[in-house]
């Protein structure tokens, strides 16, 4: 900042002390408690702790992660976990968001409010309560879910599923699908109805109406919006935590089976039981978290976004 | 009239769909409010009644208020959730001021740098951030949480203020600069006043995720005199698991300020989404 201020000086400008002080509090406090900790665990990782003193090791730990059977079978499945979890949203929840953002922006809908303010709502509930609630539903022990299927004669197929390794990613990712659904479906939402209606006039005069009106003029419209939700999806699900760690706790069971990045990066860093928190690893484990995320954000920003066309109304 | 049926069916369709779902979205949230209400036996025997004069019990209330310190929880919570979300807006609101109005050179640089963090989650630095308040002897305190939160909100906060500001008109800030009103005057009087209702979308963003983080209140500030609600509850049902009329009971009063709120602010939250997040 002070480089401004002096460039501003020499161009016989009074010195213009105001824009400092503006922007001062946030870069301060931004800059300290969000980007310097970003750099340091960065950093970080390229160290690790011998006889009791930090040294640097270059990529060692990442080798260590990726490579040394102690830390890379759960690595490895932890990130096929997050894989799985982020597929199962891409295909669910943003679909059905899709589909009832569409069904909400229909012209004369009574009730609209209603519907908007009801869906979203699980979407600003907190994960730990949600959690709790799901696992209290699919309980075996308290039936609901049982009951609940038996009304539509599919009792036979319920089973604990939280509790067997097979179907428990799946159902975590489907709880987190039902909360977090509000969001693809709101900006979707807002996005069909800054359709103008001179467009959706012409198309129907031309007798493009329904499913074809949908498909053929809405949806081409809104896909920038579809990219920044898939975005958004991304990165939420790349650094999720809560969820897994209210519903199968910080081991992630069933013998690992829900274990995604932020539940591993928890263990790790923090410790478990009879783990011992581990700096380094936590370091390294953040900093591959940081690539993904930031590769995912990269591959959106400069070749999707460029990509998409946009209509200017 | 064969059109008039079938644009009965169409909408007999889409309530049905919208019904349908907003059902799938309501019934667990009612499930466990009603089941809060009940005695144990209620519970199990008849899930999905509500409580009647056999089965109600306040005796999962009972059990958490003697129990867990909730009041003291929901305080930390509400200290932690409001004094971030002024410091948000505050710096957030300056610092827009700064980008939006003045020519400076780096003006790019900084909006830039600042939006950094709109995608980039703070808790990837989670390492080097209890590291740092570890040396500043910050752990388990609220202001930990609080400067944490204040520079997770701040991104979207400048990001979306600015846009705003951007749009106020020149010469009402040049007719206060003639009149000679400082820089301070002017934002303070004249821009913040307009943009209120953009300060109003920017709170109800940033309020939700502070109030229902886990994850820095478990990490930062997991004492007992600092815990906010949502650690409490997760680490009071931990304990209780089997208790199942505390279980419903931590969850429904857990439910209730954020189901209040936002019967309260719905509208200006999805009049924020509808307007200002997609742009």
């Amino acid at each position: 900042m002070t480089t401004i201020d002096a460039t501003d000086a020499v161009a016989k400008r009074p010195v213009r002390w105001h824009i400092a002080v503006f922007l001062a509090p946030a870069v301060l406090i931004y800059t300290a408690v969000m980007i310097l900790p970003l750099i340091e665990t960065l950093r970080l990782s390229l160290f690790n702790v011998q006889d009791g003193q930090s040294i640097f090791v270059g990529f060692d730990n990442f080798k260590v992660l990726f490579g040394d059977d102690r830390w890379s079978v759960s690595f490895w499945n932890a990130l096929k976990n997050n894989l799985v979890f982020f597929v199962i949203h891409m295909l669910v929840q943003n679909p059905i968001g899709i589909a009832l953002a569409a069904l909400l922006s229909l012209p004369v809908l009574r009730l609209r409010g209603f519907y908007r303010t009801a869906i979203f709502l699980p979407t600003i509930l907190s994960f730990v309560i949600v959690g709790f609630i799901w696992k209290l539903i699919l309980s075996p022990i308290w039936g609901v879910a049982p009951f609940l299927m038996d009304l539509v004669w599919l009792k036979p197929f319920f089973g604990p599923w939280l509790g067997k390794p097979g179907s428990a990613l799946i159902t975590v990712s489907l709880v987190s699908v039902w909360q977090n659904i509000g969001i693809p479906m709101m900006l979707i939402y807002a996005a069909l109805l800054s359709i103008p209606d001179e467009v959706i006039e012409a198309a129907e005069c031309d007798g493009v109406t329904g499913w074809a009106q949908f498909f053929k003029i809405k949806l081409p419209l809104i896909l920038p919006t579809i990219g920044i939700v898939s975005i958004l999806t991304f990165v939420g699900n790349f650094n999720a935590f809560d969820l897994v760690y209210t519903m199968q706790g910080a081991l992630a069971g069933p013998d690992g089976s829900t274990d995604i990045l932020g539940t591993f990066l928890y263990r790790t860093f923090f410790g478990f039981q009879l783990q011992v928190g581990d700096r380094s690893m936590g370091a390294t484990i953040a900093t591959v978290m940081f690539l993904i995320i930031l590769a995912g954000v990269s591959l959106y920003l400069f070749v999707i976004q460029r990509r998409i066309r946009r209509y200017q109304f | 009239m064969s059109k008039a049926r079938s644009s009965f069916a169409r909408s007999g369709f889409v309530h049905l769909a919208l019904g349908g779902y907003t059902l799938l979205a309501l019934f667990p949230i009612f499930l466990v409010i009603a089941n809060s209400f009940k005695t144990r036996a209620g519970i199990f025997s008849a899930p999905l009644q509500l409580p009647n004069a056999t089965t109600f019990s306040w005796i999962g209330y009972q059990t958490v208020l003697k129990q867990g310190d909730f009041l003291g929880y929901f305080q930390n919570s509400l200290i932690v959730t409001i004094v971030s979300i002024f410091l948000v807006l505050l710096f957030g609101a300056m610092a827009a001021f700064a980008l939006s109005e003045y020519r400076f050179r780096g003006n790019l640089m900084m909006g830039l740098y600042l939006a950094l963090g709109i995608m980039i989650p703070i808790r990837l630095g989670t390492v080097a951030i209890l590291q740092g308040m570890v040396a500043t002897g910050l752990v388990n305190t609220l202001t930990a949480l609080i400067l944490v939160y204040t520079a997770q909100g701040l991104p979207l906060a400048v990001f979306i203020l600015s846009e705003f500001m951007r749009n106020v008109s020149d010469d009402l800030k040049n007719a206060g600069r003639v009149d000679g009103l400082s820089e301070y005057t002017i934002f303070y009087r004249l821009v913040l006043p307009l943009v209120r209702p953009a300060m109003a979308t920017v709170a109800v963003f940033t309020m939700i995720p502070i109030w229902n983080d886990l994850w820095f209140p478990l990490i930062l500030a997991p004492s007992e005199a600092t815990k906010t609600v949502t650690l409490g509850a997760q680490m009071f049902i931990g304990q209780y698991v089997t208790n199942w009329n505390a279980v419903l009971s931590t969850l429904s009063l857990a439910i209730l300020p954020v189901l209040v709120l936002y019967l309260i602010f719905s509208r200006q939250l999805i009049r924020g989404i509808t307007a200002g997040a997609v742009k």
